[in-house]
């Protein structure tokens, strides 16, 4: 097998490492593709699809797409942005998601990358679905509500933390989060210092009493778009 | 907590070795010894086979047979498909809601019956249809419902409501079933003879590599839906690096109107095992897994005893035929619990795994990484019974039959408006006007075919051959006459798939919802004209965006009817004059409101 794999991704040659996954290779190129799902240290997981792009004409979630030897990939059509602010849309659409007095304003990367794909009001309408918040722990509520179903909590806790925390239980519109404890998050292992908390991109997994302690305009998202930094890469 | 659970856990785990990866088989025995797998029992089986209580929660939240909550000892289960609501399954449903003293979805208050809706039974050709615990019921009157919750009052017997058996196999004694196979029409190739062991002799005499040379000089395709070459998908098998290779047949059977199985795993179970024992040893693995469909459960004892029978012979087991080819090689059956997704091949493997039926990323491919990460071929019912034929009468025979790119014959489930509901052996290629023919409904104003996730198509197809180049399908075919409406079926298929979806990706999950809303809004009078462009885009959205078959099928039922029948969508929008949103209704929006604050509103009273 050959050290590298060439291939096109919006017009430029690119080196790649066999394996390696389309979204990956494009950001090691300086190539942003909007994600939620994914985090960096953790395997794959390919389920809010905001990472699609045409790969040889052909929709694929870059995320979990590996790259070979002479792929074309388009990553930035104007037909892929709507399909992304279509995702986005959805997400907003499916939760209750109260932007203007959420603790995660201006670092959430579901806000963030509504601003990036220029979206004003979901074209869908609002679910309003009843959802439970779990303030059981002493330090870290759990906030339904917000939840993406992105499940950045559930893999890191397994997988970086060393612990069970968080599965998925049902299915459909009704599958949610859960705990490893009928006695809520208070009867887990869960700790403030987990790593899982900082995982989760919107405000559903929360540290208590820190709300709001970065003031309108020092916050992550305030004056760059999301992706900026990855994006800067290649213009150096 | 029930001094018998621990005992009873402890048990049912050693059984299955305390192996989390047969946590489907655990919970489910959990459940039928103590009526459901409570925050007790879950906990329980997390310590004992050694995961995390939520992964146990995990599992059993997802299947529609499990229940982390008590149900009654008898659940009745009526099918809620458009088939059963054609022949009069709301009447059905209202009968035994009255009867039972409960709506659906509840249980008596002694615990003894519960009222539940299931998607499709399988059983379509006999509607309206339902579930008593196993035991099929089928052609349900208001009449019949009741009388079989009175039986049910007075022997808590489920077998005890069947009062005269099907035909065939139906009426054995390990099947004892009232369900008729209702075989309207029998080909060549999976309803004719068999002698057990024939096919197999003839593959055991080749290599395996011969073996695979000739599925694919036969150019038989799977006949689950996705039409893949079935010699291509046993060579990759065979080619990828692995310790143990898997044979799993697909018997989920969840599409809609389809059937056809079901009579296969009645009356030739012998010609399915026959296919998986020669796809193992093509493929040069040990082991097959039958995975059967929840709903299917009555069939089990009789498929085991076939298994029971096939080994006496020699046809399984080890050293199959005779020491000297060293092939050993047996079947186990994994039951599903009430899940349409897990007939999705990668669903499937986590179905048989143990944890929740989501399907998997691909790749890596089932060929390369499928049950327990080993190379594994998954095929449907009925492609390995053509596989075994093709085994026993050579590649040519059966290539000559059908068409170039769609050779063989095809079981049809036909159900619906038609005179002859049942299932048909054709041969590939037939226009739909000769099948509508054959099964009497030459009125049909319109046909879904390919089930739920397949295409609603007109008059205008009606010449149109059945094939994988022409109108694919899986199995079903369902007929519309002249009274029904189309969008009503439409808006069926959708609230299917809202249930049916494992909701791991974000078009699907809340696509469907939003497409189901929205046609339920038309349904009801207040559809707008741009309504029709909601719905296109929307549905284009899904099947493009969607993770595996169901999210990029899904929306079918919507864009098709769009396509072919778009003067019934435009018969029912209307433009709104006053500008204000038709569909909301600000009485009702205040209805939370009012609920709260305990009084009405003084301006919208
Ligand atoms: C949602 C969904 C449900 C499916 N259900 C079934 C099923 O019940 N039976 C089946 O054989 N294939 C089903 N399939 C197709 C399988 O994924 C797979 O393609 C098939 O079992 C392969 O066997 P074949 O090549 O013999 O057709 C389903 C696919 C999807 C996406
Ligand atoms: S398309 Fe639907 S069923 Fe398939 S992975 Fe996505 S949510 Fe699950």
């Amino acid at each position: 097998m050959s050290e590298t794999v060439t291939l096109t991704i919006d017009g430029a040659e690119i080196q790649a490492k066999p394996g390696q996954m389309i979204l990956v290779a494009a950001e090691e190129a300086g190539i942003y593709i909007p994600r939620l799902c994914h985090y960096k240290g953790l395997k794959p997981h390919g389920s809010c699809r905001l990472c699609t792009v045409t790969v040889n004409g052909k929709p694929m979630a870059s995320c979990t797409q590996p790259v070979a030897p002479g792929m074309v990939v388009e990553t930035k059509t104007e037909a892929l942005n709507q399909f992304r602010r279509q995702i986005l849309e959805m997400l907003f659409a499916e939760g209750n998601h109260y932007c203007m007095f959420c603790e995660k304003s201006g670092n959430c990367e579901l806000q963030a990358q509504g601003y990036r794909y220029g979206m004003t009001a979901p074209r869908y309408p609002f679910q309003y679905p009843m959802r439970d918040i779990d303030a059981s722990h002493p330090d870290i509520f759990l906030d339904h509500n917000r939840c993406i179903l992105c499940a950045r909590c559930v893999r890191t806790s397994k997988d970086l933390d060393g612990k069970n925390v968080f599965q998925f239980v049902n299915r459909g519109k009704h599958k949610r989060v859960a705990v490893d404890s009928r006695a809520r998050l208070a009867g887990t292992n869960a700790n403030v210092t987990d790593q899982a908390l900082g995982a989760c991109p919107v405000g559903a997994l929360m540290k208590k009493r820190v709300g709001y302690a970065v003031p309108v305009g020092q916050r992550l998202y305030d004056h760059k778009p999301i992706g900026s930094e990855i994006e800067a890469k290649a213009s150096r | 907590m029930n001094p018998n659970l621990e005992t009873d856990i402890r048990q049912i785990c050693k059984e299955f070795g305390n192996d989390r990866g047969r946590m489907m088989d655990i919970v489910i025995a959990v459940q039928k010894k103590h009526g459901c797998v409570n925050d007790d029992a879950m906990d329980l089986i997390a310590k004992t086979v050694a995961t995390h209580r939520v992964e146990v929660e995990s599992t059993v939240s997802f299947y529609a047979f499990l229940s982390t909550r008590p149900r009654g000892t008898i659940v009745i289960r009526l099918c809620h498909d458009i088939i059963d609501k054609m022949h009069g399954s709301d009447a059905v449903a209202a009968a035994l809601a009255r009867e039972v003293g409960v709506p659906f979805g509840q249980t008596t208050s002694d615990g003894k019956i519960t009222l539940e809706y299931a998607p499709c039974l399988g059983l379509c050709d006999q509607a309206p249809a339902a579930l008593v615990n196993d035991v099929p019921v089928t052609n349900l009157s208001t009449d019949k419902a009741r009388w079989m919750v009175q039986e049910l009052r007075k022997h808590h017997d489920p077998n005890q409501l069947v009062t005269e058996f099907g035909d065939g196999n139906n009426a054995h004694e390990l099947i004892r079933s009232m369900v008729y196979n209702n075989i309207r029409k029998r080909g060549e190739v999976v309803f004719a003879e068999m002698k057990p062991g024939e096919a197999l002799q003839k593959a055991l005499s080749m290599s395996p590599a011969e073996v695979i040379r000739e599925i694919k000089a036969s150019r038989l395709r799977g006949r689950g839906g996705a039409g893949f070459p079935t010699g291509m998908k046993w060579e990759f098998t065979r080619g990828a690096p692995g310790d143990n290779r898997y044979v799993m047949c697909n018997a989920d059977e969840g599409e809609p109107g389809t059937f056809k199985d079901r009579v296969i795993l009645t009356e030739c179970p012998d010609l399915m095992f026959e296919g998986m024992t020669i796809a193992g040893y093509a493929i040069g693995g040990n082991t097959g897994i039958l995975y059967l469909r929840g709903e299917y459960a009555y069939l089990r004892s009789y498929l085991e005893h076939v298994l029971a029978d096939r080994r006496k012979k020699g046809l399984l087991g080890k050293s199959v035929c005779g020491a000297k080819h060293c092939f050993d090689f047996d079947i186990r059956i994994q039951m599903g619990a009430g899940a349409y997704v897990c007939g999705e091949e990668t669903a499937l493997i986590s179905s048989c795994e143990g944890t929740r039926g989501d399907p998997k990323n691909r790749p890596p491919y089932p060929a390369q990484k499928g049950y327990l990460d080993c190379p594994s071929v998954v095929n449907n019912v009925e492609t390995l019974c053509c596989a075994a034929r093709i085994m026993e009468k050579g590649a040519a025979w059966f290539a000559q039959m059908g068409t170039t790119d769609s050779p063989g014959t095809k079981l049809l489930s036909v159900s619906g408006d038609c005179k002859r509901p049942g299932v048909y052996e054709v041969p590939f290629g037939i226009p739909v006007r000769e099948v509508l023919a054959m099964v009497g409904a030459e009125d049909a104003m319109a046909i879904q075919i390919g089930g739920a996730s397949g295409q609603m198509v007109g008059p205008k197809d009606y010449d149109r051959p059945i094939s994988y180049e022409g109108l694919a399908t899986g199995g079903s075919l369902m007929v519309f006459g002249p009274k029904r409406n189309v969008l009503e079926a439409a808006h069926m298929f959708m609230d299917f798939f809202v249930e049916e979806s494992c909701g791991y990706c974000t078009p699907c999950r809340v696509g469907n919802v939003l497409l189901k809303d929205r046609l339920e809004k038309i349904l009801n009078g207040q559809g707008e004209p741009g309504d029709l462009d909601y719905l296109q885009e929307l549905g284009q959205t899904v099947k493009v965006l969607s993770r595996c078959g169901l999210g990029q099928t899904s929306s079918n039922p919507v864009l098709t009817t769009l396509k072919n029948f778009r003067n019934v969508y435009e018969g029912l929008v209307k433009v709104n004059q006053d500008k204000f949103q038709s569909s909301f209704d600000i009485k009702a929006a205040l209805t939370p409101a009012r609920k709260i604050i305990g009084r009405e509103s003084v301006i919208y009273t």
